[in-house]
């Protein structure tokens, strides 16, 4: 039902996303807190220190298919990248930029290849943007800001390649989603010169305006939906339901993760155990000596396997917790959006004046919620398809990874049997009487 | 393979092998050690009880009492099956049979007994000594023990132990009979002897220095053994919370459904398995544990050479004492400090009749003295041929026995592998079907 072009019941604003409603009223736009904490003043006009490139002009089909991706290779037209993140000292403050890449086939795109720098407030932005032209659309999480757990520093190594590879993720679903990667906000964070981005930027609804409508939505959200489709109770049922199990599949993860760390500690204590005895033995120094050795090769697989499974599993059932909030949001505004067009119809019924503006308004509700209701219904099951793929073959993955665990641990100690067995061979030690 | 005809050999080769099979195959080997007691019957300890009664001091107790079979090898291999002699017998009592050997037999490291406590435990073992799982260990580790006395070429033909073996009633009072703790050394005194000792063998010097070794680092493994168990049963236990999850998650979802659940059923299993697995495991720390023991009994055997040894060197030094005590009467000088010297200088000195009659006496000891060095001397050296053999038959077995069981755990890791990648590779498949 959605196709690529979007329904412009709207008057646009400049070069703005395609449908953004006049008439905001309704829809929730999250205020956000502040943003970074690495920004102590809201002014983004501060130079970004690393210089970029525009467009590359490099032959069109020079490493299109570099990537790998999970859909159908053939039709994906556009390629997205983020990696390289690096740290910016300004005098007020400092923050980390990520190198953007973008290389596509679109005609839309005045090129076929992109490299720009981006900071995670510069995604805030795309994100936030979306969401207000496509309330009841479902975009994929952004990674979390820098949450105080008294472990991680802001600027630590694996903090900045877990946030990284999020934006990466990030980047590639809305670069997947058949009306967000259209959307020209998303264009210009792929190609803008930074100055470029920011005068766009504040070319937004005004800070002003989103207070506005925080408050008329807030208004809407305590008036609350009267006549739910049966539709979406299930979908929020279901929302509800998916949430606390993906919650409890992060933290049974997360557990195993903790239990792994503790048995390796005690784990690295054997190796050297065997190598101590070894020293006090003759005959048995050299089998002795080759446990410890097999025991300390065990560790390093155990070691790699706790690894994989917080650098692969972890973040993927962590972005489907952060979704499941995603889904609640667009469910609540979809919502708001109804209980606005319920609203507007019991004032056109009750009020006697402005009935002509009042039923024009009403008109607008409806379609509005029309066209809500059609883009969360597609949307949804657009979603489901996608973590279905996700999350299977992040199971698919783990589960790869503990066969392959266990394969060279096994290696480990065949070996090691081996050894004993052509040594008792190879010695002539045949009668142990 | 090689053909060598070992059993170990077939140990190292089959990795299927299991850890009651590995315990069989040790058996086996002290079986064909062929000493004739076992030439002639096999022994074993078939089963534990609970009994009640009143004890000592007219209490009542619980206590678990095992039964020992005694069946004659001939029977077993004709095909007939007699019904074995048996008798049973509780811990106490192996307990007075172990004290008795090591008091006749100080020159052999004398196997030792399973622990009388649970230690060195991880969190779910329990520490109880009516617990079922520790009772049933601690029958295998009896057993054990009259097997390694009776492959032993002395102990195997001791009539105490024979007796142990045959005799329900009265066998304690035979025990007693034999006044073997008269004959015990005093701690101290070996204490002090080990303090003392001026020219103990440097063997066994040695010896006892690789005892103090094998003591710590055993009981370290055991401690960190005990705790990696600890760990890796909660990550195990922990999947089984997945199963529980994607059983519930499954409920809600179309497609995914069937691949969740059936994911989440292996899921149970791999938490399941932990059990088997740290059960071997055990199997492991027990044949660690026989030697952490062992260890002591080589300690006793250099202690009670110190102890010997010591008693020779003051035996001699006494007899020097002697003597010089008599060259000094029979010269007049006097060149060490007496309280007869003193007071002979003091009070006079004493008469012609006096100075014979303690010549004399002097003569008469040190005719004892030296009888008491030669047979001293003699038991040294005695002790030290025969403690000796034995050590190195022990050395011997050690390594044998060691190495056995090193191989054997890396076999239980091995299977611990394999089901393992059993386990993920179905889960894979089901998660491919979500």
């Amino acid at each position: 039902m959605m196709s690529g072009s979007v329904v412009d019941n709207t008057v646009s604003s400049g070069n703005s996303s395609a449908a953004i409603p006049t008439d905001i009223s309704g829809q929730i736009l999250d205020l956000d807190e502040d943003d970074d904490l690495e920004v102590f003043s809201k002014d983004t006009t501060l130079t970004d220190g690393s210089s970029f490139n525009a467009s590359m002009q490099t032959s069109p089909a020079s490493m299109i298919n570099q990537y790998k991706f999970e859909e159908d290779a053939d039709t994906k037209d556009i390629f997205v990248t983020v990696d390289n993140p690096e740290s910016h000292v300004t005098a007020i403050e400092t923050y980390i930029t990520y190198r953007v890449m973008t290389k596509t086939t679109r005609s839309e795109f005045d090129s076929s290849e992109f490299e720009v720098r981006r900071r995670y407030q510069d995604f805030l932005w795309l994100k936030g943007r979306l969401e207000e032209a496509h309330p009841t659309l479902i975009a994929h999480p952004l990674p979390e800001k820098f949450v105080v757990k008294g472990m991680v520093e802001r600027f630590n190594e694996d903090f900045i390649e877990t946030r990284r590879r999020a934006l990466h993720r990030f980047l590639n679903k809305i670069a997947e989603h058949p009306i967000f990667s259209s959307s020209e906000d998303f264009k210009i964070f792929l190609t803008a010169a930074s100055g470029e981005l920011t005068s766009h930027k504040k070319q937004g609804p005004g800070f002003l305006s989103r207070m506005g409508d925080t408050v008329k939505a807030v208004a809407a959200a305590v008036r609350g939906v009267r006549n739910r489709p049966q539709e979406f109770t299930e979908m929020q049922e279901y929302v509800e339901a998916f949430s606390q199990k993906i919650s409890s599949l992060d933290k049974v993860t997360q557990r195993i993760v903790r239990e792994q760390k503790e048995y390796l500690e005690e784990l690295k204590e054997c190796g050297p155990t065997y190598a101590l005895w070894s020293q006090s033995e003759e005959e048995l120094a050299e089998p002795l000596k080759n446990v410890a050795g097999c025991v300390d090769r065990c560790c390093k697989e155990t070691e790699e396997q706790v690894k994989n499974l917080s650098d692969h599993l972890i973040p993927v059932l962590h972005e489907y917790v952060l979704c499941a909030d995603t889904l609640k949001a667009v469910l609540r505004r979809r919502d708001n959006i109804q209980a606005d067009f319920e609203a507007k119809t019991e004032a056109l019924a009750t009020k006697k004046a402005d009935r002509d503006t009042m039923r024009n308004d009403l008109d607008k509700a409806e379609d509005r919620l029309e066209w809500a209701n059609n883009a969360l219904k597609s949307d949804w099951t657009r979603w489901q398809k996608v973590m279905r793929t996700d999350l299977r073959s992040a199971f698919v993955d783990t589960a790869e990874r503990n066969v392959s665990y266990y394969e060279k641990c096994l290696a480990v100690w065949e070996s090691f049997l081996h050894s004993q067995r052509t040594d008792a061979e190879g010695n002539g030690k045949v009668d142990f009487s | 393979m090689a053909d060598s005809g070992s059993e170990d050999i077939a140990v190292i080769g089959n990795t299927d092998l299991t850890p009651s099979e590995s315990e069989n195959n040790l058996k086996n080997t002290m079986v064909e050690k062929g000493t004739s007691l076992l030439k002639k019957m096999e022994i074993s300890v078939a089963e534990a009880e609970k009994r009640t009664g009143k004890n000592a001091v007219n209490m009542q107790e619980t206590y678990t009492v095992y039964l020992i079979e005694m069946r004659p090898v001939d029977a077993a291999s004709e095909g007939t099956n007699p019904v074995p002699d048996s008798l049973w017998r509780r811990y106490s009592e192996f307990e007075l049979l172990r004290n008795y050997l090591l008091v006749t037999y100080p020159f052999l490291v004398v196997p030792p007994l399973p622990e009388k406590r649970a230690e060195f435990v991880w969190h779910k073992l329990s520490a109880d000594n009516m617990d079922p799982d520790f009772v049933e260990r601690r029958r295998v580790g009896l057993e054990n023990f009259l097997l390694r006395v009776a492959s032993h070429p002395d102990l195997s033909t001791d009539k105490i132990f024979y007796s142990f073996l045959t005799e329900e009633n009265g066998w304690k009072e035979t025990v007693f009979e034999t006044g073997f703790q008269a004959k015990a050394d005093s701690r101290l005194k070996a204490l002090n002897a080990t303090f003392r000792v001026k020219n103990p063998d440097k063997r066994f010097a040695e010896m006892k220095h690789y005892g103090d070794e094998l003591q710590s680092v055993i009981s370290q493994l055991l401690r960190v053994r005990a705790r990696a168990a600890d760990r890796l049963y909660g990550v195990y236990k922990v999947h089984g919370n997945y199963g529980r999850v994607f059983s519930e998650w499954s409920a809600i979802e179309k497609e995914m459904g069937d691949g969740l659940q059936s994911a989440g059923h292996h899921m149970d299993a791999y938490a399941a398995s932990v059990d088997d697995i740290l059960e071997e495991e055990e199997h492991y720390a027990d044949q660690m544990k026989e030697y952490l023991f062992y260890a002591d009994a080589l300690r006793a055997v250099c202690r009670k050479h110190e102890l010997t040894q010591y008693e020779l060197e003051m035996a001699a030094q006494d007899l020097t004492s002697k003597k010089q005590q008599r060259e000094e009467l029979a010269t007049g000088t006097i060149r060490t400090f007496s309280l007869k010297g003193v007071t002979s200088k003091l009070f006079g000195q004493e008469t012609p009749e006096q100075r014979e009659a303690k010549l004399k006496m002097l003569e008469t000891q040190i005719e004892e003295g030296e009888e008491l060095v030669k047979e001293r001397n003699a038991e040294c050296e005695e002790f030290v041929k025969s403690a000796w053999v034995d050590i190195e038959r022990f050395k011997e077995q050690k390594d044998h026995d060691l190495r056995e069981a090193l191989i054997s755990y890396a076999i239980m890791q091995i299977s611990m592998c394999k089901k393992g990648i059993q386990v993920w590779n179905n889960a894979k498949e089901c998660f491919s079907k979500m």
